[in-house]
């Protein structure tokens, strides 16, 4: 225990240099080691390897041959595709009949949207990504830019996959700005019983009901009878189908249902009774049916709550209910996100001097939003999977189309290729869905637990 | 101090209703209720127009009419001169039965799936995250309709069963007890007779005794260590023999069949009851509960000269027999919907159970090893009681997925509560909103007690701490 080491003679026992690293032994590595240790290490777990690889060499080469090596690609109906399949590969062979796949293609994408318009979903779908970019990653220049085309999408989108003349939409944005303006304008008398705000408010809601009641429609169709309709040609919802309806309703949904599921969830944590209760029965009743229930009541509730002689299309009723029906399960993921954070969080705010307003979207959304988004995710792989419910009340999403298909002259008895297609193109959506959530997961865990 | 006071001094203005705290909730309450009022108002006086316009009213009087369709898969007595609140009650009935049938299947797929999904074995647990994620990531419906038209493409039809068909042609029954046919499965019918009754009466007695014995057990173990005495011990080991031998015995009734067909039953026979027997002689305490449950009905069933039989499926011409005296015939539509439900609800179980294990910290089992218990034990001592804490509750809001899930029902004609009280009756009677209102309070019904067992579940295992 002395600071000073003496210099001592070398002694034989005490090594004087690092010994080189020897190789691990022989059963240690490679692949032999990898084989027992995962798939033989003991019996119970030989005989699950032994069980597994028969039931994989029993089902694999089924299927392979089934999809692939024994299947027809190209013909006009389902006995040429017998026919070919007996000439080609033997008598009595069978394998997936993929023509029907490729005859009707473009159906199951755009249901019967008309052909020479389908550049414009194609163009809506394109432009999704542009929209979504700035959303889902970060970290690159021009996001700023990019978040004033998301800002646009929905109405550019509309506009694309709807068409129809441009002007009531204007017209529309007219009366907004006029509330707004409104608003500014009466904000600036100060009236020392009545107060400000409140005056305001109530004041833009007169002029904007006045404005959408009287000058929205003469104006409208007035720049008609002006100008002529300016615009696409307009596509009836009747005529949407396929993957793209999957896609609008999903997209809808979401959109959607994110501002009405963060309300709902702040409205069930508010120390307001009153709506504290109603955001619970909200939620609780839309979660408590399944979405077929209120899909009825699209299809045949709904327009009873409306106006006499209003009657809107069915899409639009679909896109309602989905919406509301997302909304419920968004709100009890947020809510997952909002009891997660400390109470200190909340607590900090009110010591800042915060408003609810400010305290909420400078300090616990952020931090809540983050936490569900994983949640938020999977609602939506959900939705996504459930838009094919659609098809019972008789729209036309991939699995609606298949029905006429079943019902053929051409291609009676062809069942498992239609089905195995529309399961893999939902496998590809959801599968890369589900992914891009793990990644989400793993980028914002900031926490070092 | 100085604000407040001034606040308090100046007179009211109409803002303090929402920049002064004192105003503000009940404030917006009332605003909040005022425009939910004014919502709601106009959503009913619109309705009332627009029946009224229609010529319709809103009472529930058409459920004592008659309904006037049939129902194929009923468990209670039902013809089309029935009404339709007897068509939405035998809805619901099998809503239930396809739910109750799916919860058991999807546990069972689910843990198998689960555990697999954690094994060490790389096949294994490739192979179970294959099925989970394939089966999660598509839509449900599609996976009901994709098995329905399989069992109706696919399976032979009923005459296939005939003797006269050539051998190679031939369908046979699964087990010699399943005939599994295009237009449905033939499951043999139990038949109880008189004495059926005592053995109904031994099997509540034998529950009430098994709490009984799982008092005193805890007790015995509290004051000695031991779980339980010796003698109770061997006992437990020996009815574990007895039990697997009984098994293989019972699993093992006839030779009649090909080659193929005695080797087939030999294996799953002999895997089953061993196994179960092995299961059994390792933890003699669950021996020892299964003995007091099962035994005493067997000695009851033989004591009463066998009360309960089977009726297997029969052939009567080119299909089977069917009806209250021959085997209870399940159609495609309900096995393709349980099928479906049970294998898609099995892959978030799946998750969940291995979520629930994952979620146990590994200290846990190395501390119970330190201690010297063997993996079995560590297993089911340590790890599954504060695993099924985590488990329990995602678990049972799945059983209530399914049985909204359920509902798909109506895409293969599977007549469940949506598919009677929310498609044929509504449609033939035009009521929407009643049947709907009907319809939806059903489900409400069953989902708020599920949640309310939820509740009760979270509450009771909440860890009691400081």
């Amino acid at each position: 225990m002395t600071d000073t080491t003496p210099e001592r003679a070398p002694v034989a026992f005490v090594a004087s240099g690092e010994i080189p690293q020897a190789p691990p032994p022989p059963g240690e590595t490679g692949l032999r080691h990898w084989v027992r240790e995962n798939l033989f290490s003991d019996w119970v777990n030989g005989t699950l390897t032994l069980i597994s690889v028969a039931f994989l060499l029993w089902t694999l080469p089924g299927l392979i041959e089934w999809v692939l090596l024994h299947s027809v690609w190209n013909a006009k109906s389902l006995d040429e595709c017998r026919q070919i399949m007996d000439e080609s590969f033997g008598e009595g062979v069978r394998g997936a009949c993929w023509a029907i796949i490729n005859e009707r293609f473009e159906q199951f994408i755009y249901g019967r949207y008309p052909e020479e318009l389908r550049w414009r979903p194609n163009l809506a779908f394109a432009l999704l990504f542009v929209a979504l970019l700035p959303v889902l990653f970060g970290g690159f220049p021009g996001r700023k830019l990019l978040f004033v085309v998301t800002a646009a999408y929905p109405v550019v989108a509309y506009f694309l996959l709807w068409g129809g003349s441009i002007w009531p939409f204007f017209t529309f944005v007219a009366g907004v700005l006029l509330g707004i303006l409104a608003l500014r304008a009466i904000m600036s008398i100060d009236h020392p019983i009545i107060g400000t705000v409140g005056v305001a408010i109530a004041g833009a809601i007169v002029v904007v009901a006045l404005y959408l009641n009287f000058v929205w429609g003469p104006l409208t169709d007035g720049l008609t009878g002006q100008y002529g309709a300016i615009g696409f040609a307009p596509v009836e919802s009747a005529q949407f189908g396929g993957f793209l309806l999957t896609v609008i309703i999903g997209v809808v949904a979401i959109a959607g249902s994110l501002p009405i599921g963060i309300m709902l969830a702040l409205g069930r944590q508010s120390s307001l009774l009153f709506i504290k209760f109603v955001s619970v029965v909200f939620i609780e009743a839309i979660r408590g049916v399944p979405l077929i229930t209120l899909l009825f009541v699209a299809s045949t509730l709904l327009n009873y709550f409306l106006p006499p002689g209003t009657s809107f299309d069915i899409i639009l009723r679909v896109l309602i209910m989905v919406t509301l029906f997302a909304s419920a399960y968004i709100a009890e993921a947020i809510r997952g996100g909002l009891a997660a954070l400390p109470k200190g969080q909340y607590e900090a705010g009110d010591a800042m001097g915060l408003t609810y307003g400010q305290s909420m979207r400078l300090i616990i959304l952020p931090q809540a939003l983050k936490i569900s988004i994983p949640s938020i995710v999977n609602i939506f792989i959900g939705v996504f999977k459930d838009s094919v419910l659609v098809s019972i009340i008789g729209l036309f999403d991939p699995l609606g189309i298949i029905q006429p298909i079943l019902a053929n002259a051409e291609w009676q008895g062809i069942y498992a290729e239609v089905y195995f297609f529309v399961a893999v193109l939902f496998f590809i959506c959801c599968f890369a869905m589900s992914r891009y959530s793990m990644y989400l997961e793993r980028k914002l865990k900031t926490d070092h637990r | 101090m100085t604000s407040i006071t001034e606040q308090s001094q100046g007179g009211f203005r109409l803002d303090m209703l929402w920049t002064d705290a004192r105003y503000r909730s009940s404030f917006l309450q009332i605003v909040a209720f005022l425009l939910l009022m004014l919502a709601v108002g106009w959503l009913v006086s619109n309705a009332i127009a627009n029946l009224a316009a229609l010529g319709k009213d809103f009472n529930f009087s058409f459920l004592g009419t008659t309904a006037s369709y049939d129902i194929n898969q009923k468990l209670i007595s039902y013809s089309s001169t029935s009404l339709h609140w007897e068509a939405a009650v035998v809805g619901m009935l099998n809503t239930l039965l396809v739910a109750f049938m799916g919860c058991i299947a999807c546990t069972v797929i689910g843990v198998i799936a689960g555990v697999l999904r954690l094994s060490k074995n790389w096949v294994v647990s490739k192979l179970m995250l294959v099925y989970i994620e394939a089966v999660r990531n598509v839509p449900l419906l599609v996976q009901i309709l994709l098995w329905y038209s399989i069992f109706i493409e696919s399976l032979p039809a009923p005459k296939q069963f005939r003797e006269n068909v050539p051998e190679g042609e031939r369908a046979t029954l699964w087990f010699d007890m399943i005939a599994a046919t295009n237009r449905g499965f033939y499951v043999p019918r139990p038949v109880f007779e008189a004495g059926s009754m005592v053995m109904l009466i031994v099997f509540v007695v034998s529950v009430l005794a098994l709490f009984l014995f799982n008092g005193i057990r805890a007790k015995y173990q509290e004051r000695s260590g031991n779980e339980i005495p010796n003698a109770l011990h061997l006992f437990g080991q020996a009815f574990a023999i007895v039990f697997g031998l009984g098994v293989i015995w019972l699993l093992l009734p006839s030779f009649d069949q090909g080659a193929f067909g005695i080797i087939w039953k030999l294996v799953v026979g002999v895997a089953i009851g061993a196994g179960l027997g092995f299961a059994l002689y390792s933890m003699s305490t669950l021996s020892v509960r299964v003995a007091i449950l099962v035994l005493p009905l067997v000695i009851a069933y033989y004591v009463m000269g066998q009360p309960v039989s089977w009726l297997y499926p029969e052939l009567k011409g080119f299909n089977f027999t069917s009806g209250e005296d021959a085997s209870i015939h399940a159609r495609n539509s309900l096995m393709a919907l349980w099928l479906a439900l049970s294998i898609y609800t099995g892959a978030f179980v799946a998750e969940i159970v291995r979520g629930g294990i994952q979620a146990i910290p590994k200290g846990q089992s190395e501390a119970a090893g330190a201690l010297g218990l063997r993996p079995g034990r560590i297993m089911s001592l340590v790890i599954l009681p504060q695993a099924l804490r985590v488990i329990i509750p995602p678990q049972i809001s799945q059983y209530l997925n399914l049985t909204k899930n359920s509902s798909l029902a109506i895409a293969v004609g599977y007549m469940d509560v949506t598919g009677t009280l929310g498609g044929i009756t509504l449609n033939q009677t035009g009521r929407e909103m009643e049947c709907l209102l009907l319809l939806m309070a059903f489900y409400l019904t069953i989902s708020l007690s599920i949640s309310a067992v939820i509740n009760w579940f979270n509450e009771r295992i909440k860890l009691k701490e400081r």
